[in-house]
């Protein structure tokens, strides 16, 4: 008797990889997919189901397939192909609400795990240098991704109160990085000449994007409940990331970077989001004690080996994925 | 004889494209050679440049027939001194002068020190290097911020250290210090004396300004500072290391020259609550010297509160005459680490009870007043 997975936003990469990774695991028998677009690659084992998490069509999903455990991936950090900015926050906010909403009905669900990101925590100049998971945003984030991370992770919460008998486990995941992750902070490290923030020098915490998987599935088939930062051990800064990567970087005012990634955004060469200008000039660190404690789970990237794994494939020398495995 | 022979072998292929008659052994020279010795005949060298570029390599034992033929000793002279005039300073000149050179700057391990500093270099430059949790770069620190201060501290301000001994060896501690002198320069100054004395690194905890500030905000992570906040303090101290507070804040250091040596209020005692918390010893430091450095006799709040830094200092050469108005005043420092204040005995939940955080806070308060007192009445001016 394997569980039954439901595995949102499937048509992403990360959600795609991660719902066949799931699929091969042996304690688990059948992986569903959900989203409004079809996923593009190869999807396997997975059962790809149509369907918009914003209606009450979800509800319908869970019940007539008995799933048992819900990974929630679809929380997206920029608009990019959904279209603008309201239409990334009803999917964000919208489709979180409307999943939850189906889990408190269902009968079936045993299990919830939504994947978070720590850029919850925000990035400013009073932030103590690593976040643990009892600690919030120094300020209410006012907009863009991190609200919507903010507004769901509140959402969950109170699905947790509601239904205390679901085990919900909060992966609040560090910025993944990898060969074949594009985010905007992989697109930023992609540029051919890297935009600094003059006069500050940020920590940044990376997740390799396998370590990624294997915490998800991780969480799926043990079911402990709780929220948990998940980031690769130790930290690099950003002139130091800059110079393993070996590109050019050019150090420009604050309010200069800023202006460069809104225009960089109108062109659609770049996602380069307002809190992303906040976390390259500030920086951020968590802290993993409870990720190894209670979780159990041991990243096998540090920090510094993800990035080493994203720098190798960047090369052109090497061929795509050398580093993986 | 047998090495020269060897290098000729290696040279005079590269040279001539192997040409009949060099390199054979022979005793006669070839006509090349023959063409070079006499009077340095104008259209030989011309013919072979690459035959000339040897010789200036190789002053004393005029390399290429040499080897060959004996009787040709001395004409080769001449040859080889004429490209040395063209080329100007000779290689041999250059490396023995580089050679002095470093010699001079790294002292008798030279190579050594020399393959290290490139090594050094390599790594900063590939970024080959690592930060702890907080940023800090313990190398950068070491070979650039310490070695930069270190003048400052012996020549300048000729720091007197007083009780290195009640700095622990090892394991959590905290020390609290009183601040002056417009500008955190004690903060740099007792960082570097713990570094060199106590051979610990002290890591600072400082204001939010610190870190909303470009360049001083990275400047401040690498060289091992945090923010001053009981969840950075804790976790320092919880991890053994030696963490540096000094809780007057802006007021101690932006408070005016008539106030000098007057301990302001110390914060609402967070570092003492942290300190019982964790259990490590409260090591009181008095700092006397440190207040004369920029007498403070004017604010402009106006301009300070347009720029959102707590005050605009006006001294008695600042900013009258500009750059050099930013000098400190060569003052004489005395540092004193007090004796330890354990906090062992108590337990964590006492930290929690705000009259013993308080007590505990007037005692360190207390110790560094009257150590202050007494080291004024001790020394015998402010610049001897």
């Amino acid at each position: 008797m394997g569980r039954v997975v439901l595995v949102t936003g499937i048509s992403r990469d990360i959600g795609r990889r991660f719902a066949r990774a799931a699929a091969g695991d042996p304690s688990i028998e059948r992986v569903i997919g959900v989203d409004v677009v079809p996923p593009r690659g190869d999807i396997g084992d997975v059962s790809f189901v149509r369907a918009d998490i914003r209606n009450p069509v979800i509800a319908k999903v869970l019940a007539k397939e008995d799933v048992d455990t819900v990974v929630h991936m679809s929380v997206i950090a920029t608009p990019g192909s959904a279209g603008g900015r309201g239409t990334m926050k009803e999917l964000n906010v919208i489709g979180s609400m409307q999943l939850l909403a189906a889990c408190q009905k269902s009968t079936t669900v045993e299990r919830l795990v939504v994947k978070s990101t720590t850029t919850v925590y925000g990035s400013s100049p009073r932030d103590p240098a690593m976040f643990t998971e009892d600690m919030g945003p120094k300020r209410q984030p006012s907009s863009g991704y991190a609200k919507d991370v903010y507004e769901v992770e509140g959402y969950v919460r109170g699905f947790a109160r509601r239904r205390p008998d679901v085990d919900v486990t909060m992966i609040r995941a560090a910025n993944v990085i990898g060969p074949h992750v594009a985010s905007p902070l992989t697109n930023y490290f992609r540029l051919p000449v890297i935009p600094r923030v003059l006069g500050f020098d940020p920590r940044l915490q990376f997740l390799h994007e396998d370590d990624l998987m294997t915490v998800l599935r991780h969480a799926a088939t043990s079911g402990i409940p709780g929220t948990f930062n998940v980031a690769g051990d130790g930290l690099l800064t950003l002139s130091q990331a800059v110079r393993r990567l070996g590109t050019p970087s050019v150090a420009l005012p604050r309010f200069a970077v800023g202006r460069l990634g809104a225009t960089m955004r109108q062109a659609r060469l770049s996602d380069f989001s307002p809190e992303q200008l906040g976390y390259l000039t500030y920086g951020r660190g968590v802290d993993t004690t409870r990720m190894r404690t209670h979780l159990g789970f041991e990243p096998a990237y540090s920090t510094a080996e993800a990035f080493a794994d994203f720098c190798r494939a960047l090369t052109p020398a090497e061929p795509q994925g050398a580093g993986r495995g | 004889m047998a090495e020269e022979a060897r290098e000729d072998a290696v040279v005079i292929p590269i040279g001539t494209g192997g040409r009949p008659g060099r390199g054979s052994g022979s005793a006669r020279p070839s006509s090349a050679a023959r063409n070079l010795a006499p009077s340095a005949a104008k259209p030989a060298p011309r013919k072979r440049p690459a035959a000339k570029k040897t010789t200036p390599k190789k002053p004393a034992p005029a390399p290429e027939p040499a080897a060959e033929a004996p009787p040709a000793d001395p004409t080769p002279g001449p040859a080889t001194t004429k490209p040395r005039l063209e080329t100007g300073i000779p290689v041999g000149d250059w490396l023995s002068a580089l050679q002095g050179a470093a010699l001079e700057v790294f002292g008798d391990d030279w190579e050594r020190r020399l393959a290290e500093l490139l090594a050094f270099a390599r790594r900063r430059l590939e970024g080959d290097y690592e930060v702890d949790d907080y940023g800090f770069d313990r190398e950068l620190t070491e070979r650039f911020f310490m070695t930069a201060l270190r003048p400052i501290a012996q020549k300048w301000f000729r720091l007197e250290v007083r009780g290195l001994e009640n700095i622990p060896a090892e394991g959590g501690a905290l020390v609290v210090s009183n601040h002056s002198g417009t500008v955190p320069l004690d903060g740099l100054m007792t960082m570097l004396t713990v570094h060199d004395h106590a051979h610990r690194f002290l890591r600072p905890l400082g204001a939010d300004l610190v870190f909303k500030l470009p360049v001083v905000s990275s400047l401040a992570r690498k060289s091992g500072a945090t923010l001053a906040c009981v969840e950075d303090a804790e976790r320092m101290l919880s991890g053994g290391d030696l963490v540096g507070v000094w809780p007057e804040g802006f007021k101690g250091i932006g408070k005016p020259f008539s106030e000098r040596y007057k301990l302001q209020r110390f914060g609402r005692g967070g570092f003492v609550s942290a300190a019982l918390r964790t259990g490590v010893p409260i090591i009181p430091l008095s700092v006397v010297g440190a207040e004369e450095i920029y007498p403070l006799v004017g604010n402009v709040p106006s301009l300070a509160r347009l720029l959102g830094v707590p005050y605009i200092p006006v001294t008695p050469f600042f900013p009258w005459l500009g750059p050099l108005g930013m000098v400190p005043l060569p003052s004489k420092w005395i540092l004193e680490f007090g004796e330890p204040i354990r906090t062992d005995s108590y337990d964590a939940a006492e930290a929690e009870d705000p009259m013993l955080v308080f007590n505990v806070t007037d005692q360190v308060r207390e110790t560094i007043q009257h150590t202050l007192f007494d080291l004024l009445r001790e020394r015998d001016g402010v610049f001897s």
